[in-house]
């Protein structure tokens, strides 16, 4: 564990060098099967029955490529503005691990599907960078093993290891950056803000779950610090287990102040893998490897090259969808957003909930009050992102059409959608389970009215004389007596044909 | 009775057992004796599948009672080299580090021989994981060639030369990754193809070296041979290197060339496959297969692929750096031998103990010569290399191809050596797939055929016959054609060729008869 004393103030580390950072990205993609083999591509199911002789290595098995999993990684690739290869190959990276069913990992090496690209990164105060993209390329996923016996879960200490190779197969994209150097202070910023616009773009393609939480998004951030006296490039460390857009920020933070300490004191960097610890933050070395890794690549003899044709990439180039920053574009346009707005509602995570229940059937502005007021402090207070909310833009689209067509009032509309976070069903379940609906027999509201008026007649009076706007003190005596199931709307149009 | 069943090829058995004039059950029951009485000598079968074969037999013959269609070769016995996984019968692919496996799936070639009716007999002896050219590897002892019980029978796939050579099977399949058809072929006086790589599916053939094994059929018979072949070869989905190319014409060119006629046939002699370290009694024969085919009226010149000398270096950084990654699977996790898993060891210490002794030595050579081949700084020079050779090659076939139809030399430089002549030097042993490496590191197909026996020490020789890809049938067509010839030179112990006669070592007049006799205590 690394004390703060190890640590340099970190507005001193920008003073005194240059971060520089590689982003390594793994994504798994939600095809049907398996990359190499029929398996269904599946979570969550008795260990070791998603397996068959090829993803369990068995001898004899061969590999056969997902054609879906190849298209998947093409269309990931022309959305990172890369070129897609005439002619790839995959590779094996070979080193024992019982994990990994033939002890070799078939992958891609020398030859990625898709290489040269760029992102656009819009940070948290509009300013945008451009992030160059190394590569894009195909590989399997490994299997799982549970560590019985000991204290932690980890391999230290346990007394034996089951494994699990369900996952064993599943196809991965791994997407690696360029060095990204120049980012200055804004370094960790760049990193979070880099993985979350590749989760929008992953998401919009429709290719992975990209759910950091459950694995189908993995981030590996390479961090190296260059002197700013000599600008030579310092030595990096890769930090994997970074499970949250934040930890990939912190971790960045973290490490940079960890190396500038161990080189102010003198020391120099390890070139290593270290683990991100989540709960303290801090990251902390990788088991040490006693020989350097050498996976001995070499081009993989059970698969064919893959060649795709270029009628076939400019059909897939078709079939992107219009992209996070393209449809924010168009939104900002139509629906007259200013800049800060926009950024606003991206910075919140809420702009694509909005989209999406503007779709659903609400209308924009509807549809952001809830998501930027009401589901954000739901969130904040349940300490969850915005769109980990457990309610979908449908059902915010359907408490807007209930409130619109009278059945809710806004109050009752608010314990609707608390009733849907808490798990009791759809909006109009929790309406029917709950017992909420507005009041909206009239001649109950018309009394309730009379009321009022005999109760305020100088307010009544002003009412009657023209001053329509003094209506809303008996809206409001009304609504409080019927305890809010009333329509704040029809009150009001009842109070003004009394009082014409 | 039973000495005219296993005598049989398997098109005779074929015939006899659809017109319902015997049936498949007695057949195999025939060749079940003869591998009962045989085996304890020649070591053929690592696994005999008695109950199998005799289901298998009993099914075909119903069909034929009942009037099926049945495919050509069905109800014919085959002995089936035990690299091929077979559902729920043992596959050892002759290594300890597999005893007891039963495998959940049967190999594509498996699956098809028996979609075919097909009986399997069993699974034969081989070199570990297919590693060696003379069935010593085998970690469950050696097979000995019926022509010759001190001898070897070839390898990998001595098993199933052998047990056609002893006449326990009249059909077998190898693997041959740089001669384990073709050199137990010529050693045993058999006939053994290699087929275009991506003819006939991997899938279900245990990895030696992926970019060049390619299973294929073994027979005593060419014709027997085609027709095998064609059972076995497709396209297959679940082997991405598989070709998607119909299957090459080799039964109608086997029976096209019983004509005899060669005229206009373009034969090069690879002018490479000679000289020193060949052996006299090899080459003589091999000139006299030269000049009878030239009276056939074959067009024969000298042809020279210089890169094929340096094939043999080639193949030895290529076949281990596959190896090494192939094998690194057999790691005691999830199937076969588990050793010092006593609850005190690293997973990395019972992966280690495992596979210390669970390997051969020769298994442990090729995996470590691999393992430096493909390491960081070496790869350039060695594994690189070796694929530049492995294109030159190719150009070289390519280039000989333009002006002949096909291509001959000896199988082997020798015949069978003795079993344990040159089990202490690695590179004596690897000189034995010299001629037949060339075909696997182009992909092209390769066919031994019997060419008649060394008049030194009476064995049997091989004559080599390459084509072009895809072009199997070319070599089919063309031993044929030789055949008259080669029974006019009055070596009749290759008239197995003709499906006639048949390898009978006991009827072999002149050289060491004695020690084939050996074999003899048959019906
Ligand atoms: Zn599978």
């Amino acid at each position: 564990m690394t004390s703060l004393a190890e640590l340099m103030d970190y507005d001193e580390v920008i003073e005194k060098y240059d971060p520089v950072l590689g982003l390594e990205v793994h994504v798994e993609l939600h095809t049907n099967t398996k990359m190499f083999c029929g398996c269904a591509n599946e979570f969550g199911g008795e260990p070791n029955t998603n397996t068959c002789p090829t993803c369990l290595g068995l001898p004899g098995s061969l590999p056969v490529v997902n054609g879906k999993a190849v298209e998947s990684a093409i269309r990931i690739g022309l959305a990172l503005n890369c070129e897609i290869a005439e002619w790839c190959r995959f590779a094996r990276k070979n080193y024992f691990y019982p994990d990994m069913p033939k002890n070799f990992q078939t992958s891609q090496y020398d030859e990625p599907i898709a290489f040269n690209g760029w992102l656009d990164v819009t940070l948290d105060d509009g300013e945008i960078i451009r992030v160059e993209i190394e590569r894009a390329h195909m590989e399997e996923d490994t299997g799982k093993s549970l560590h019985v016996g000991g204290a932690t879960g980890r391999i230290h200490g346990a007394e034996h290891s089951l494994l699990d190779y369900n996952r064993a197969g599943v196809p991965l994209i791994e997407i690696v950056t360029k060095m990204i150097p120049g980012t200055g202070k804004r370094a960790p910023e760049v990193a979070r803000a880099y993985v979350t616009a590749l989760r929008d773009l992953l998401k919009a393609l429709d290719v992975s779950d990209v759910r950091m939480d459950q694995g189908s998004l993995r981030c590996d951030a390479n961090v190296s610090l260059s002197p700013k006296t000599t600008g030579a490039l310092g030595t990096r460390t890769e930090t994997k287990n970074v499970n949250s857009l934040r930890s990939v920020e912190r971790a960045v933070r973290f490490e940079m102040t960890r190396q500038a300490a161990v080189l102010e004191s003198g020391g120099s960097v390890t070139q290593e893998t270290r683990h991100f610890d989540e709960s303290s933050g801090s990251t902390s070395p990788g088991r040490k490897k006693e020989t350097a890794e050498d996976y001995r690549y070499f081009p993989e003899p059970d698969l064919v090259p893959i060649a795709p044709s270029r009628e076939w990439v400019e059909e897939l180039r078709g079939t992107l969808p219009e992209l996070p920053w393209e449809r924010r574009a168009r939104i900002q346009k139509e629906w007259n957003l200013t800049d800060e707005v926009l950024r606003d509602l991206v910075n919140a995570n809420a702009l694509d909930l909005i989209i999406a229940t503007v779709e659903a059937g609400a209308k924009p502005d509807e549809a952001r009050s809830w998501w930027v007021s009401y589901l954000a402090q739901q969130a904040n207070s349940k300490g969850v992102e915005l769109p980990d909310l457990a309610i979908t833009p449908a059902q915010v689209a359907r408490v807007i059409e209930l409130v619109n067509s009278g059945t809710l009032t806004n109050k009752l509309a608010r314990e609707v959608v608390n009733g849907v976070l808490e798990g009791e069903g759809s909006a109009d379940d929790v309406i029917e389970k709950r017992g909420l609906k507005v009041v909206s027999d009239d001649s109950a509201l018309e009394k309730a009215v009379d009321e009022a008026l005999a109760a305020q007649p100088d307010v009544a009076q002003k009412i009657r004389d023209g001053k329509v706007q003094a209506a809303g003190a008996i809206v409001g005596a009304v609504m409080k007596a019927t305890k809010g199931q009333a329509d704040a709307a029809r009150v009001r149009e009842i109070v003004l044909a009394r009082c014409s | 009775m039973t000495n005219d069943l296993i005598h049989a090829t398997a098109a005779e058995l074929a015939a006899k057992i659809h017109s319902g004039e015997i049936s498949s059950v007695e057949v195999t029951q025939a060749h079940l004796d003869r591998i009962a009485e045989t085996d304890g000598k020649v070591n053929a079968f690592l696994h005999v599948d008695t109950e199998g074969a005799l289901a298998q037999a009993r099914k075909v013959d119903e069909d034929v009672k009942a009037g099926k269609v049945v495919s050509p070769l069905a109800g014919v016995p085959l002995a089936l080299k035990d690299v091929m996984t077979t559902e729920g019968v043992p596959t050892t692919v002759g290594s300890k580090i597999l005893e007891g496996w039963l495998p959940p799936y049967d190999a594509t070639v498996t699956r098809k021989l028996k979609e075919a009716g097909v009986v399997i007999l069993g699974k034969t002896n081989m070199d570990e994981f297919a590693m060696g050219s003379s069935t010593e590897n085998s970690a469950y002892g050696p097979t000995h060639n019926p022509w010759d019980l001190e001898r070897i029978p070839g390898g990998s796939g001595g098993g199933s030369s052998a047990a056609l050579a002893a006449h326990q099977a009249p059909l077998a399949i190898g693997t041959d990754t740089g001669g384990s058809i073709r050199q137990p072929g010529a050693v045993t006086g058999t006939v053994g193809v290699k087929p275009t790589y991506g003819g006939v599916s991997r899938y279900g053939l245990v990895a030696f070296s992926s970019s060049l094994d390619q299973a294929g059929p073994c027979a005593r018979t060419v014709l027997d041979a085609a027709l095998l072949h064609e059972i076995i070869a497709g396209y297959d989905e679940m082997d991405s290197t598989s070709i998607n190319a119909p299957v090459p014409p080799v039964v109608a060119a086997a029976r096209e060339g019983q004509n005899g006629d060669l005229s206009g046939l373009r034969v090069g002699v690879v002018t490479q496959f000679s000289g020193e370290g060949y052996q006299q009694g090899v080459l003589r024969s091999f000139e006299a297969a030269v000049s009878q085919l030239k009276e056939l009226g074959a067009e024969i010149a000298d042809v020279s692929c210089p890169s094929f000398d340096y094939a043999l270096p080639a193949y030895y950084l290529i076949a281990p750096s596959e190896c090494s990654s192939n094998l690194a699977r057999f790691d005691a996790m999830r199937y076969g031998l588990r050793v010092g898993d006593d609850g005190t060891r690293s997973t990395e210490e019972v992966m280690s103990l495992t596979r210390e002794a669970g390997f051969g030595p020769e298994v442990k050579r090729r995996i470590m010569i691999g393992t430096y081949a493909l390491s960081s700084g070496y790869y350039d020079a060695y594994y690189g290399s070796a694929q530049k050779v492995r294109t030159l090659i190719t150009q070289d076939f390519a280039k000989a191809f333009e002006n002949f139809d096909v291509l001959i030399s000896p199988t082997t430089p020798t015949t069978a050596f003795k079993i344990g002549e040159r089990a202490n030097d690695p590179m004596a042993m690897y000189k034995a797939d010299l001629c037949t490496i060339p075909a696997n590191l182009a992909g092209t197909p390769a066919m031994s055929v019997p060419s008649g026996l060394s008049d030194e020490d009476g064995m049997p020789v091989g004559l080599q016959i390459m084509a072009p890809a895809l072009q199997d049938h070319r070599m089919y067509a063309s031993p044929r054609r030789t055949r008259p010839r080669v029974a006019g030179l009055g070596v009749r112990r290759c008239e197995h060729q003709e499906g006639q006669g048949l390898p009978r070592p006991r009827r072999r007049r002149g050289g060491s008869r004695g020690r084939v006799l050996g074999l003899q205590g048959r019906p």
